[in-house]
């Protein structure tokens, strides 16, 4: 039974990521993505991962889809483009190589090791020691936490990245359009009710996450959405970006990340080491300093380049 | 068959099928979406395979699967970056191909103001 | 007693499932934005709510039979939003064309 479900959730992945590929119509490959990734939060839950399945349903099929849909409508009306499209036979070169890596792949698939190596005895085993509840979480901040300090100072640079491509004469303005909406249409009501809820759960998912499937990045992306959410409906503005407090919330979490592996190397013997009984307050203390700068990280992303000059 | 070796198999024709969308279709947008395909398949084939490792009351190995929850926060911001770029050159060029030969009206001051090669 | 509930659970979520495909066989039989719009959002919330409401015995806690009911109530607002917006956008389409 369940092997049936399963198997008609892959098949049905399988068929959207083939239109995404193979339709027409750049705006339909958009919404595809979208409802692909959106369907891929379902194998997350098969495969049992409830965390993962939490930001790939935020990450993947919302920030992302909403990224996707948004250049894919400016893009849509452009005229054609001196676009060459690959002649037959490269096309088939293309498939057979495709095909290739496809199959080496399901080759390794079948032929995994068993028993299945595994960490998670060892992490049973440690995790009483770091304080929290959730496996995953005590992975992300306490034994592989150079990975996620990496991983946000990677999503900096990305966003330093994103704010280079500004034109030079609105350097340090502020990006995106100004949207206007109708204040009294529904857009604004809906972003008018939606935001207290939003940032209501979000909250909620990046507390739960300590001994529950959450935390701080599956929060950090329901107040990055909620914030879109109210500046395409006009409700507010996106700050320039050369203002102080802006860069100053944006590299807070990182530094206190950085200070707390620094104050470890001294008192615990390596970077990022927890001295033995404070490592709960200090995981605490890095979510609460990371959320507020992951979640202008994320919303900056979705907002792009600046395009309109920062003095009014 | 197990939930692994299903959603394994599934990842694996996910990732041929992105690897052809890359190749083959030259639309940068397209490019972007066919790459995320890729990305996509190579996690539903880590969480399959950390499926297996399901042992002490977890459902799943969880090394792999916080490494994922990075990884898909990361592939977005590469696909944030790479929409930015693209916008970027469509506001320069006035169309988005990468063929260095199309018909193009060049900025002579990069993009500043709009100026139309005569 | 729970066996009653779970033969509640299993038809309200197979007439939940109904309609659901209700709606995606209005989607693609009719022939224009607004009448697609009208039947996906019509069914689907109504599908919704049956799945949600034959859920809710399994729920395991009022607090989590609570939660259900606010997801229904958010995809409800979120679907008549995006619904209004599209059919608005699709007449202001369908005008200049």
């Amino acid at each position: 039974m369940i092997e049936t479900l399963n198997t008609s959730v892959a098949v049905l992945i399988l068929a959207l990521a083939i239109f995404t590929i193979a339709t027409r119509e750049l705006f339909a490959a958009a919404v595809g993505f979208i409802a692909y990734g959106l369907l891929l939060t379902l194998v997350w839950v098969q495969l049992h991962g409830l965390d993962v399945a939490l930001i790939e349903g935020a990450v993947g099929g919302g920030l992302t889809g909403v990224l996707v849909i948004a250049s894919a409508a400016r893009l849509r009306d452009t005229p054609a483009t001196a676009a060459v499209r690959l002649g037959a036979s490269a096309r088939a070169a293309a498939a057979i190589v495709a095909g290739v890596v496809a199959a080496a792949l399901a080759a390794c698939v079948l032929a995994l090791p068993d028993p299945a190596s595994t960490l998670a005895p060892q992490v049973a085993a440690n995790i009483a020691a770091t304080g929290v509840g959730n496996p995953i979480t005590a992975v992300l901040l306490a034994f592989r936490a150079i990975d996620t300090l990496l991983e946000v100072i990677v999503l900096i640079f990305a966003l330093i990245g994103v704010w280079s491509l500004a034109p030079d004469g609105v350097w340090g303005g502020r990006p995106g359009p100004r949207y206007e909406a109708d204040p009294n249409g529904i857009l604004a009501y809906f972003a008018r009710i939606l935001p207290p809820i939003g940032i209501i759960v979000g909250i909620y998912i990046f507390w739960v996450g300590a001994d529950h499937p959450g935390g701080k990045f599956q929060g950090a992306t329901f107040l990055a959405a909620m914030w879109l959410l109210a500046a395409r409906a006009g409700l507010t503005d996106a700050p320039p970006i050369s203002r102080v407090w802006l860069r100053i919330v944006l590299v807070a979490g990182p530094m206190v990340f950085v200070a707390i592996g620094l104050a470890g190397a001294v008192t615990a013997g390596a970077f990022l080491a927890y001295p033995a009984g404070y490592a709960k307050p200090l995981i605490l203390a890095i979510e609460w300093a990371l959320m507020p700068s992951l979640a202008l990280t994320l919303a900056l992303l979705m907002a792009g380049a600046p395009q309109r000059p920062g003095m009014p | 068959m197990s939930a692994t070796t299903i959603f394994g198999l599934c990842a694996a024709a996910l990732v041929g099928v992105g690897l052809f969308g890359l190749i083959v279709d030259p639309q940068p947008l397209r490019k972007i979406l066919a790459f995320n395909v890729i990305g996509s398949g190579v996690f539903v084939l880590f969480g399959a395979v950390a499926r297996r490792g399901a042992a002490e009351g977890m459902g799943g190995d969880p090394v792999p699967q916080a490494l994922l929850i990075t990884g898909i926060v990361v592939a977005f911001s590469a696909t944030a970056l790479a929409v930015a770029l693209l916008l970027r050159l469509f506001n320069v060029t006035g169309s988005v191909t990468l063929s260095s030969d199309a018909p193009h009206e060049e900025r002579l001051d990069g993009g500043n103001a709009w100026r139309r090669r005569p | 007693m729970s066996t009653v509930l779970d033969i509640m659970t299993f038809f309200a979520v197979l007439t939940g499932a109904f309609f659901f495909l209700a709606g995606t066989v209005g989607l693609l039989r009719f022939p224009d934005t607004l009448s697609r719009l009208h039947a996906l959002t019509k069914a689907d919330n109504l599908g919704l709510g049956l799945v949600v409401f034959g859920l809710l015995p399994q729920a395991g806690g009022v607090s989590a039979g609570l939660k259900l009911v606010c997801i229904w109530l958010l995809v409800l607002l979120a679907s008549a939003t995006v619904s209004q917006l599209i059919a608005r956008a699709a007449r202001q389409h369908h005008a200049r064309a």
